[in-house]
């Protein structure tokens, strides 16, 4: 097709579930594209001789090479191009923020809409499954090198993916019953369904990966026990997983959870199909979720598919200021979550069994801009106002979890308890022992957890093999 | 990992005592600490402290008792069976030291965690005095393993069907603080919320420094989720990583009590689904 034809071709909508249906299922939200859309679509991109998409990308992800492919039809091979810099595809063309790292980078967007690349990343990585002709490279040269991965989310997996093709033998070791880590308790269900995290977890195993679920690192074995073992490195790769609250009147009534374990609860419990799964979640019908970014909207399309009559989204900032992906807000809206922007709860109201019936809020303005250079919200005085609910989420950050930082002698950390590592290696203070993801940089994206586990994993080669 | 069960033991109507294969677990863990199970694919994680291990042969023992559908399916596995996962040792080993009289006080199933913890304090060179209590005779449990460990014991039943009539609260009250023979150093509780409330409200009184631990409702049981918080003078803190031991005295039992019934509805709902189902032989 000639280049004045390929620019002519807008960019590919997304077929999605209508929203008063989906708003009361868990199936995932958008359908994905057909392999004649995907086709349509990879022909937009012009193939730059020096593509910045692929700088925007954290894992380098040869981007107008496996574009070429799709619009060739060669679907299984744009696939296995992606998976040579990225194990898992399928998350990352779901989950990842595309808008702000290669897709914002596009030329095409310049002066018209960029090419999907998110949308094309997911489409061959699904189109690969589903074929069943997921293949495996065979392993050469295997080092003897043994390697431990603690934590089985985005850093871990892509540790523990990348070290493994280099011949080194890894085991995961994951706290929780299940791998995949946020990908599994954290992300819904209906924007990351299980089966997709499963089938690329399987594929880490079947390249050669051991995982070792239900195992905690700093209570059943510490970090240096693991070196006693026999390991000769060792990634923390843990997450942020301690739940933020805000330390307000009634925060422990019944019916105010954390984001942690209203999510957790629904995603790796299963608790939206309780009783058919054993674990229980209230099914509030007027929730307020407090918070703006990711993790609050997946708060709140979750209780909104529990059976919700209204969900409040309490943020105290404004619009402009919501870390959320503007796709995750404008998904939330179009599901009937009602937005509460410059209100900031001040005490959560309670009934004599212990259980939340009301919210106090003050408005807010917004004032000079604050350390993260965004403007600083300020209470407007007297405009306190109490809004009734039975359940409210906390969704306003997460800290660092200390059980391996607490067990493991001369592993430095900062103020917060985040374990301080080299941005480029992942070195930490302690020898052979490397760090990634959000126990190093606090709670982020999936793609940038992933990127530091891709140059830990270089870090680490090198360190075992000239030892 | 998965755990296989290598004994089973009914020890009163309602109370399990299971013996599990589990070597790494056994070697680490310390008295007054927890581990995390689950039985099938559908099912919850349970949270129960470990009554005892043997390191040497790699066995740990879990004494729980039936009040739901998640303890009523696990006391209906065999030996040979298997726990589809276990998880631990969670939560921080007890504060074991030698400090003179220590009073160690076990209600109904409570006696299970409770042996441990008495067993460490006497080791540690204590005086240690037993009290453990149920509603009835046939519901006391492990009163020889106690006294084994222990240096007095006294045993008590609500019914007076055995032992001192009356509640372990009272006893303590009646038979040590009361009469002041004996300076009492320390006091650790574990059973039913209202009873390590009782027991809390009477050696305030006295200013007996004592130790409770919490059985709160938990899913992650590393830090992750928070279910578990619970108000220790005046500050939220986390059973699952905090404790699960707090001092008594600065604990809010009501908060506790309100949070533990946070799900009764649905708890009742599972359970009586699965009582039907069984009943109708169509199994779990």
């Amino acid at each position: 097709m000639e280049m004045k034809e390929r620019l002519k071709i807008l960019r590919q909508p997304m077929p999605e579930q209508d929203p008063q249906v989906r708003k009361r299922n868990f199936d995932e939200v958008p359908l994905g594209y057909t392999p004649e859309v995907a086709k349509a679509e990879a022909l937009r991109c012009i193939q730059c001789k020096k593509p910045e998409c692929v700088e925007g990308c954290p894992v380098e992800v040869d981007i107008p090479g496996f574009i070429a492919l799709i619009a060739e039809g060669k679907f299984i091979d744009a696939a296995r191009k992606i998976k040579q810099t990225n194990a898992l595809p399928a998350v990352c063309g779901r989950v990842c923020p595309q808008e702000v790292q290669c897709e914002v980078r596009c030329v095409r967007g310049k002066k018209a809409e960029p090419v999907a690349i998110g949308r094309l990343e997911r489409f061959v990585a699904d189109y690969e499954r589903a074929a069943g002709e997921v293949s495996i490279p065979k392993i050469e040269n295997m080092t003897g090198k043994k390697i431990a991965v603690v934590g089985s989310g985005p850093s871990g997996l892509t540790v523990a993916g990348d070290l493994v093709q280099m011949g080194h033998d890894v085991t995961i070791f994951e706290a929780l019953h299940a791998a995949g880590g946020v990908l599994v308790y954290g992300i819904p269900e209906f924007r990351l369904p299980k089966a997709i995290v499963a089938a690329e977890v399987d594929y880490l195993k079947k390249l050669g990966v051991k995982i070792e679920t239900s195992n905690v690192i700093g209570k059943v074995a510490t970090v240096d026990e693991l070196f006693a073992e026999g390991y000769d490195a060792v990634f923390l790769g843990t997450g942020a997983g301690l739940p933020s609250f805000m330390n307000i009147p009634g925060e422990n009534l019944n019916g105010v959870y954390s984001a942690n374990e209203y999510l957790t609860r629904s995603n790796l419990m299963k608790a939206y199909r309780f009783p058919e799964y054993d674990t229980p979640i209230v099914r509030g019908k007027n929730v307020a979720v407090i918070g703006g970014g990711n993790v609050a909207m997946d708060s709140a399309r979750t209780a909104m598919r529990l059976g919700a009559d209204h969900v409040y989204l309490v943020y105290r900032r404004s619009r402009q200021e919501m870390p959320a992906r503007i796709e995750e807000i404008h998904h939330a809206e179009e599901e009937g979550i009602e937005l509460h922007l410059l209100t900031n709860p001040i005490r959560y109201i309670g009934n004599d069994k212990g259980w939340v019936t009301g919210i106090e809020c003050l408005q807010m303005e917004l004032g000079e801009p604050d350390d993260s250079g965004r403007r600083r919200p300020v209470p407007i005085k007297g405009s306190e106002f109490i809004k009734d609910v039975d359940t409210v989420v906390v969704a306003i950050g997460a800290g660092s979890n200390p059980l391996v930082q607490s067990t493991t002698p001369g592993l430095d950390t900062n103020k917060w308890n985040y374990i301080v590592a080299d941005e480029e290696t992942g070195q930490t203070s302690r020898e052979g022992v490397f760090a990634g993801g959000d126990i190093v940089t606090g709670a982020a994206t999936v793609i940038l957890a992933m990127g530091a586990g891709r140059k830990a994993a270089r870090a680490i080669h090198k360190y075992v093999m000239s030892k | 990992m998965s755990a296989k069960i290598l004994e089973k033991q009914q020890l009163s109507e309602n109370v399990f005592k299971l013996v599990l294969d589990a070597p790494k677990i056994a070697k680490k863990r310390k008295a007054g600490q927890f581990v995390v199970l689950r039985i099938h694919e559908e099912g919850e994680r349970i949270p129960l402290t470990i009554a005892d291990a043997d390191p040497a042969k790699g066995t740990l023992t879990i004494i729980f008792q039936v009040v739901g559908k998640s303890t009523a399916h696990l006391s209906g596995l065999e030996a040979g069976d298997s726990l589809l996962d276990l998880v631990g040792p969670m939560g921080q080993p007890t504060h074991v030291e030698k400090i003179g009289t220590v009073v160690c006080v076990g209600g109904g199933v409570g006696v299970a965690p409770v042996y441990p913890i008495t067993q460490a304090m006497k080791n540690a060179g204590n005086h240690v005095i037993s009290i453990i209590g149920a509603r009835c005779k046939d519901l006391i449990i492990m009163e020889e393993e106690m006294k084994a460990v222990s240096d007095e014991i006294i045993v008590t039943t609500d019914d007076g069907s055995y032992g001192y009539h009356g509640f372990v609260s009272q006893a303590l009250e009646e038979k040590y603080l009361m009469t002041g023979d004996k300076k009492i150093d320390m006091v650790v509780a574990i059973g039913p919320v209202p009873m390590m409330r009782a027991l809390c409200d009477v050696t305030k009184k006295y200013n007996v420094p004592t130790v409770v631990s919490l059985n709160s409702i938990m899913v992650d049981a590393t830090g992750m989720c928070g279910a578990c918080r619970v108000t220790v003078g005046g500050k939220t803190r986390f059973v699952c990583v905090d404790g699960p031991e707090f001092d008594g005295h600065q604990v809010d039992f009501k908060e506790l009590i309100d949070r533990q019934r946070i799900y009764l509805d649905q708890e009742k709902q599972c359970y009586d689904h699965y009582c039907t189902c069984r009943q109708q032989g169509k199994g779990a």
